[in-house]
């Protein structure tokens, strides 16, 4: 019996032939990554046992990210904190202030993770990088700290689950309605403790910042990782980003698959999320009248170049409505550089929109955009849950870029259309 | 090892961001990170509990962030083990990585109702409802899972191993 690009890619790791759902492996970790939250407890951890020390400095990613620049006293010590630790031990990728960026959008731009790693972070999204091709999957602060000691490990094989995506997108629907959509249907524990395959003639079209987007969110079906087969679109954008060699691996034709769904996309309208749950989809035509407050436009899901600019060509020549905030977050250095090359700042700044240095901030209810009792934002973001953004009686509702842009021209939940003649 | 205690009962997907608000992870302090738990749904709950309370929910409980301060803020306010239908990943893994057992359990769940008084062995995983007089069964904790609690979580296994 054949075997799915998960189950190649842990057998590999764990010295073996072949691995079967629900076998025990232990595990080689090619990278490791923590940030300004996951970080510093698990730096505590090793100093309380004893064992402050790395397997290999070349391996592991450390990067402030969340309440940056420092929001408050006790962010300013668990950035401090991470930063010794990098020095120490003389970390190769620690990235400072200044050329940081959302950690799931930095290490794929700066080529650090590879199609076929096995990559642990201490973070749930770090499911971002299946989109590469690479088994890649979150983990709490102590087995962080197990991984940056030993390099290895357990996992328990997961079962996969195929997704199968077929025909043309309508205008304005991306990766992330795609996922939206699949959750929708799905559910958020609906591929629990199993890995999604992403595939299809659709997503062969699909651009890298899509599947990077969908992979992104596979947790927030319960995923333990979402993965893409990499091609050429993966390939050209490889190009000039990998220094280290790379296996590319792909699922057989007769490797097991506890469910296989269809999705013809040409019937698939730009998704809305409503709160409480990432599941809690409707398609745009069917939101109705939802005043908001807030827009944040940015994250690991959509702070790339690609999202900012289908956000600039929405709002090009228009204007924020009244009492609303857009909130712009380019997640990297390097996508900020080239949104400023290509003027898209120029609009968000006529639109009325603040821009601010990369951080997860608002997402988590960190900071740069907090939201007060009754408050309502549509975000390009990924979790919808009570409290989520600030008060636990705020709202959070999920889109993607073009409906969060026309939504903040509109002070309402709107479609691009709406705002946008074609 | 048997416990026994009394049932705080909750519903399907209770994420992390209600189990402890992202805000309050900058301590590390078990004590701070009880005090918020479980804000978004029950502010009271820490007031509320008694330690050796047992925790009961539906499925797919603690779903979202990879913060391990969720199982310890739940830990913190005395709750001595949660049976659920179904857990997420990451928080399965980092509850017994601190060291607090869980239980999946179909049935019992939804029979079980808050402040009945249940018994719980987690050798077995048979789960007594002394209020109810009925009994569940639950999945018995994998013996890897078992270890980790016998040291105390992760990281004080991987001690124990790192001085052989």
């Amino acid at each position: 019996m054949g075997m799915t690009i998960t189950e190649k890619i842990l057998a590999v790791h764990a010295g073996a032939e072949k691995v079967t759902p629900g076998d025990l492996i232990n595990s080689k970790i090619d990278i490791v990554m923590g940030h300004d939250l996951s970080m510093p407890p698990a730096i505590e951890e090793m100093e309380r046992i004893g064992a402050d020390r790395v397997f290999d400095r070349e391996k592991i990613v450390l990067i402030p990210d969340h309440f940056t620049p420092a929001k408050d006293v006790k962010s300013a010590e668990n950035c401090k904190r991470m930063k010794e630790f990098a020095r120490r031990h003389q970390i190769s990728h620690y990235y400072e202030v200044g050329e940081m960026g959302i950690v799931h959008a930095l290490l794929p731009e700066q080529g650090i993770v590879l199609p076929g790693d096995v990559v642990v972070g201490g973070d749930s999204h770090t499911t971002t990088y299946g989109g590469l091709g690479a088994f890649a999957t979150g983990v709490g602060s102590s087995d962080l700290a197990a991984a940056i000691l030993t390099g290895e490990l357990w996992f328990k094989v997961p079962e996969s689950m195929k997704f199968v995506y077929h025909g043309k997108l309508q205008k304005w629907v991306d990766g992330k309605d795609l996922i939206l959509y699949t959750i929708g249907d799905i559910g958020v524990d609906g591929a629990l403790y199993r890995a999604m395959e992403f595939t299809g003639e659709t997503i062969d079209q699909l651009p890298m910042s899509g599947r990077l987007t969908m992979a992104n969110m596979a947790i927030e079906a319960g995923a333990k990782n979402g993965i893409f087969q990499v091609d050429r679109v993966a390939e050209e954008y490889l190009q000039g980003r990998a220094n280290r060699p790379y296996r590319i691996f792909q699922s057989d034709r007769d490797a097991i698959y506890v469910d296989v769904r269809d999705y013809d996309v040409s019937r698939i309208e730009p998704q809305v999320a409503f709160p409480h749950l990432p599941s809690n989809t409707k398609p745009i035509s069917q939101v109705g009248d939802v005043p908001i407050d807030q827009v944040v436009l940015g994250s690991c899901t959509n702070g790339r170049i690609e999202d900012l600019r289908v956000a600039a060509q929405v709002l090009r020549g228009k204007k924020v409505a009244p009492y609303v905030r857009l909130i712009v977050i380019p997640a990297t250095q390097e996508v900020y550089r080239q949104a400023m090359r290509e003027g898209l700042f120029e609009i968000f700044l006529e639109a009325k929109a603040v821009i601010s240095t990369p951080t997860c901030g608002p997402c988590c209810g960190g900071h740069m955009g907090v939201l007060a009792k009754g408050e309502k934002a549509v975000s390009t973001t990924n979790r919808n849950f009570i409290g989520r953004m600030g008060h636990p009686e705020s709202e959070v509702y999920l889109s993607n870029p073009a409906v969060a842009a026309a939504s903040a021209v509109k002070g309402r939940i709107a479609a691009p259309e709406e705002v946008v003649r074609s | 090892m048997i416990l026994r205690g009394r049932v705080r009962k909750f519903g399907n997907d209770v994420d992390t961001d209600v189990i402890i608000p992202v805000r309050y992870c900058t301590s590390s302090d078990p004590h701070e990170l009880g005090r918020h738990c479980m804000e978004g749904i029950d502010p009271d709950f820490p007031k509320k509990v008694r330690s050796g309370d047992i925790m009961i929910a539906g499925k797919n409980f603690g779903c979202g962030s990879s913060r391990e301060p969720a199982p310890i803020a739940i830990k913190a306010t005395g709750i001595s083990c949660i049976i659920a239908k179904t857990f997420a990943r990451i928080f399965y893994r980092n509850a017994f990585n601190v060291g607090l057992p869980l239980l999946e359990c179909e049935d019992g769940p939804d029979q079980i109702e808050e402040g009945h008084e249940i018994e719980v062995n987690l050798d077995t995983g048979e789960i007594r409802d002394l209020s109810l007089g009925q009994c569940f069964q639950a999945k018995p904790i994998p013996p890897f899972m078992q270890d980790l609690l016998r040291d105390g979580g992760l990281m004080n296994h991987l001690a124990k191993k790192l001085r052989n």
